[in-house]
């Protein structure tokens, strides 16, 4: 691989890394965990593995927007444990499940939003803002829960509110086609809207964007609600999947998101990545996982070989960003 | 002490700075050095202090041929040079930033701040500054920075003060205190070298003044014997070529207009209006405010007070979306961290403005898009192999296009131009005017801000010239000489 890039023109393999590199690496791990173990490509095996990647996967297209901008939001896991608690004590009192959902997703842009007016108008650095909104929303979850599971019969027993996170179709996992939904907005939106425009603006250079009509504040509270919103999706898919609200659900789960945008190609430095290389990014972190499960490495060792996989990217970009 | 510098020169790189400059001070004298920015006053002071290595030349103290390898020797030698700009840390006491890297030691190894604060606190008392040493230096104002970096160089045993524009900020009531320090200095035998743009305090407080322009020493008058006229007359006295295209201006009706702009401390009571197809061009001495009010007339900082009418409408701007809405564009003057996005392409940085304008079904219409910034492109001979290049990697005149496509292509009927020419080549350069002149044929209001004299007289249609936030007054370009509009932009009368 390295002679092949190396060869041509002035291709640089940190800038072959940011352009195809994530798709090249998804590749290789898959051909590679094919040969340790050949079960990886059991269809049920890769259904299950896409259903795994999808909640990990919709935070990740939230958190690609707040990384575009240079910031960054490590309160995803608590918003989706807290609006995941929401919707489930809704369903628990009668409220229907489609009903609970939006009202969940809605809470947890709310969330997003609350995080956006820090970083906007209180101009907290994003990494402790949100470091902060982290630990209230998770302390609200457990007062909201009182420390236990929330879970019943009307959750357990209930056809509508279970399919979201459980349910087949057409052989495929319901979640899996939420993923894809989400993916195509967020593609469209990034890519193809003003919104998305101005993002990419105001990571690149946020005082040329404002200077050039950029509402930066309005776009920071809108993409930090975006990345509320999206966590809160994926915490509907994993109440729904548990058929009970865990008051330490989505624990770290910011840490698989960073990673997937980051082994995507985005710059934490903001203004570079595409969703695309996010998707890819979610997919490797999720073949990783269901990989090593699969070769029978102990847990311990796998955190160490994630670890060592998201450092490989870090320092990839860093050479990018030199070049 | 006396200080003799003899023909010195000085380039950086293929760019001549001084050529052959003679300046003298000696003890117990106040010698003005004056010269519009960019002449080499600052480059001089800086080879006196070790600062700069001169290419050519001889500093002689007390007649004896010498050369400081540092700022620290110079100091050693008494001589001590209270910078224009400050480089204090704001979260450290004003007593620590007075003695950085110069501390005095108890004969244990500490610090020994009582034998520090004694000392600071004598030499900020001839200024009559009473100040808790122990609060950061942030927390003051400018002016009482200004006090402090004045009070520092006191408290070294100089024979020799460089001031390089020490009131600027200062008050009235600090001036005066200043200039009553400068004389007892003077009594003491001590020199003092004056750099300032403010005619006024000149004659009142220099024994000389030396006139430099363009890297040359032009006259060294007792100050006794001159005035303000011959100062301005050195100051700028050069002929201009024809380098500038003809304007040949039609005026329509008013495009924007204030009405008494206030914001407090920067700038006061600003009105003007510029027409349809007309140059206005804005002049001053750095500081004097004139990139301040164009920013908040695009809406980048706050107003306190006053209005804007656009195109015969009150128009009210609180951000620069608001400004491109009312058909406002602004070329700022750091075109590297507000003009442009440089990691980004040449056509997102283009339409970046106008992107609203592209939208079919919620979504960018990429092709018009790509029409559209591949007009401009063409329009503005932006020299580029396409349109997707990073604007980083085009040259300083081509970014400087992008800039002005980008708000050419946003419809600007009134476009504000900060330093459009600076930093740019003399082919690009004229390319530019050429531009500025085809948007007012077709009816585009154009203000200039530059601090380009020769440019200001050479390509405008009327100037106003500001003077520390006021407005001294607006000429038309066709009767203004380089001394009306230096007497207007140092404070002097018409």
């Amino acid at each position: 691989m390295d002679n092949q890039t190396e060869t041509k023109r002035h291709f640089s393999f940190g800038d072959f890394y940011s352009k195809l590199g994530p798709l090249v690496a998804l590749i290789v791990l898959i051909v590679l965990v094919s040969i340790l173990n050949f079960s990886f490509l059991d269809p049920l095996n890769l259904l299950n593995l896409l259903r795994q990647v999808s909640i990990n996967a919709l935070i990740a297209f939230g958190m690609e927007f707040v990384i575009l901008t240079g910031g960054i939001d490590l309160s995803v896991g608590s918003i989706l444990a807290l609006s995941g608690a929401f919707t489930a004590q809704l369903v628990l009192m009668g409220v229907p499940s489609f009903i609970a959902f939006l009202i969940g997703m809605v809470t947890g842009g709310i969330f997003g939003a609350l995080n956006g007016v820090l970083i906007a108008y209180g101009k907290a650095a994003p990494f402790i803002a949100t470091l902060a909104t982290q630990t209230i929303f998770r302390g609200a979850t457990y007062v909201f829960t009182k420390g236990n599971p929330i879970t019943g019969a009307k959750m357990s027993n209930n056809f509508g509110f279970q399919f979201f996170g459980q349910g087949y179709l057409f052989g495929i996992p319901f979640p899996v086609y939420i993923m894809v939904l989400f993916y195509i907005l967020a593609f469209i939106l990034l890519h193809r809207t003003t919104f998305g425009r101005k993002t990419y603006a105001l990571g690149g250079n946020p005082r040329a964007a404002f200077v050039a009509g950029v509402k930066n504040n309005k776009m920071i509270i809108w993409i930090y609600t975006l990345a509320g919103f999206l966590s809160a999706v994926a915490g509907m898919i994993l109440t729904s999947r548990l058929a009970s609200a865990q008051p330490d659900a989505g624990v770290a789960y910011e840490m698989d998101a960073i990673a997937a945008v980051v082994l995507g190609g985005t710059s934490l430095a903001g203004g570079k990545g595409k969703m695309f290389g996010t998707l890819i990014g979610a997919l490797i972190i999720g073949v990783l996982n269901n990989g090593m499960n699969l070769l029978g490495i102990s847990s311990f060792y796998q955190q160490i070989v994630k670890g060592i996989v998201i450092l490989v990217a870090v320092l990839l970009d860093r050479k990018q960003a030199k070049a | 002490m006396e200080i003799d510098m003899q023909h010195i020169s000085k380039a950086f790189g293929p760019n001549v700075v001084l050529k052959d400059v003679n300046f003298s001070v000696k003890g117990g004298e106040v010698h003005a050095l004056m010269g519009e920015n960019g002449a080499g006053k600052s480059t001089m002071m800086n080879i006196l202090t070790g600062l700069l290595e001169p290419n050519g030349g001889s500093i002689k103290v007390d007649g004896k041929e010498t050369h400081f390898a540092s700022a620290l020797e110079a100091e050693q030698h008494g001589i001590s040079f209270i910078h224009q700009e400050m480089n204090n840390f704001g979260e450290m006491p004003i007593l620590d930033n007075m003695f950085l890297n110069k501390e005095i030691k108890t004969r244990f190894g500490f610090i020994d701040n009582v034998k520090m604060k004694a000392i600071a606190q004598e030499s900020l008392a001839k200024l009559d500054v009473k100040l808790d040493l122990n609060q950061p230096i942030g927390n003051l104002s400018v002016g009482q920075q200004q006090m402090i970096e004045i009070a520092k160089s006191l408290m070294t045993d100089a024979k020799i003060i460089i001031m390089d524009e020490p009131t600027a900020a200062l008050t009235e009531n600090e001036i005066g205190k200043l200039f009553d320090v400068i004389k007892s200095l003077k009594a003491q035998g001590v020199g003092i070298i004056y750099i300032s743009h403010r005619m006024e305090e000149l004659f009142e407080i220099s024994d000389r003044v030396t006139v430099m322009r363009d890297g040359l020493t032009i006259n060294t008058y007792n100050t006794k014997e001159t005035n303000v006229k011959q100062i301005v007359h050195d100051m700028v006295g050069r002929d201009m070529g024809d380098f500038y295209p003809d304007r040949h201006p039609k005026f329509g009706k008013v495009m924007l207009e204030t009405n008494k702009l206030t914001r407090e401390g920067v700038f006061k009571d600003i009105s003007f209006s510029v027409r349809s197809g007309e140059i206005l061009a804005f002049s001053g001495l750095m500081g004097a405010g004139r990139t301040e009010v164009m920013r908040a007339i695009f809406g980048i900082d706050k107003l306190d007070s006053g209005t804007i009418t656009v195109n015969g409408k009150q128009v009210k701007i609180s951000n620069p979306s608001d400004a491109i809405k009312d058909n406002i564009g602004f070329l700022t003057e750091d075109r590297k961290s507000e003009g442009l996005i440089l990691d980004d392409s040449i056509a997102d940085n283009i339409d970046l403005p106008s992107i609203e304008g592209f939208v079919k079904h919620g979504m960018i219409d990429r092709k018009a898009d790509r029409d559209f910034v591949n007009l401009l492109m063409k329009r503005l001979t932006v020299k580029a192999n396409s349109a997707e290049d990073e604007a980083g990697s085009l040259s300083g005149g081509n970014q400087q296009k992008v800039v002005l496509a980008k708000w050419v292509g946003s419809g600007s009927q009134v476009l504000i131009l900060d330093e459009p020419t600076r930093g740019v080549d003399v082919g690009a350069k004229r390319e530019i005017y050429d531009l500025m002149n085809e948007l007012t044929d077709r009816g585009t209001a154009i203000i200039m801000v530059s601090s380009d004299l020769d440019e200001v007289l050479g390509f405008s249609d009327n100037i106003a010239v500001l003077y520390e936030g006021k407005l001294m007054g607006v000429v038309p370009t066709a009767t203004a000489t380089q001394e009306s509009v230096m007497t207007l932009a140092t404070g002097g009368e018409n």
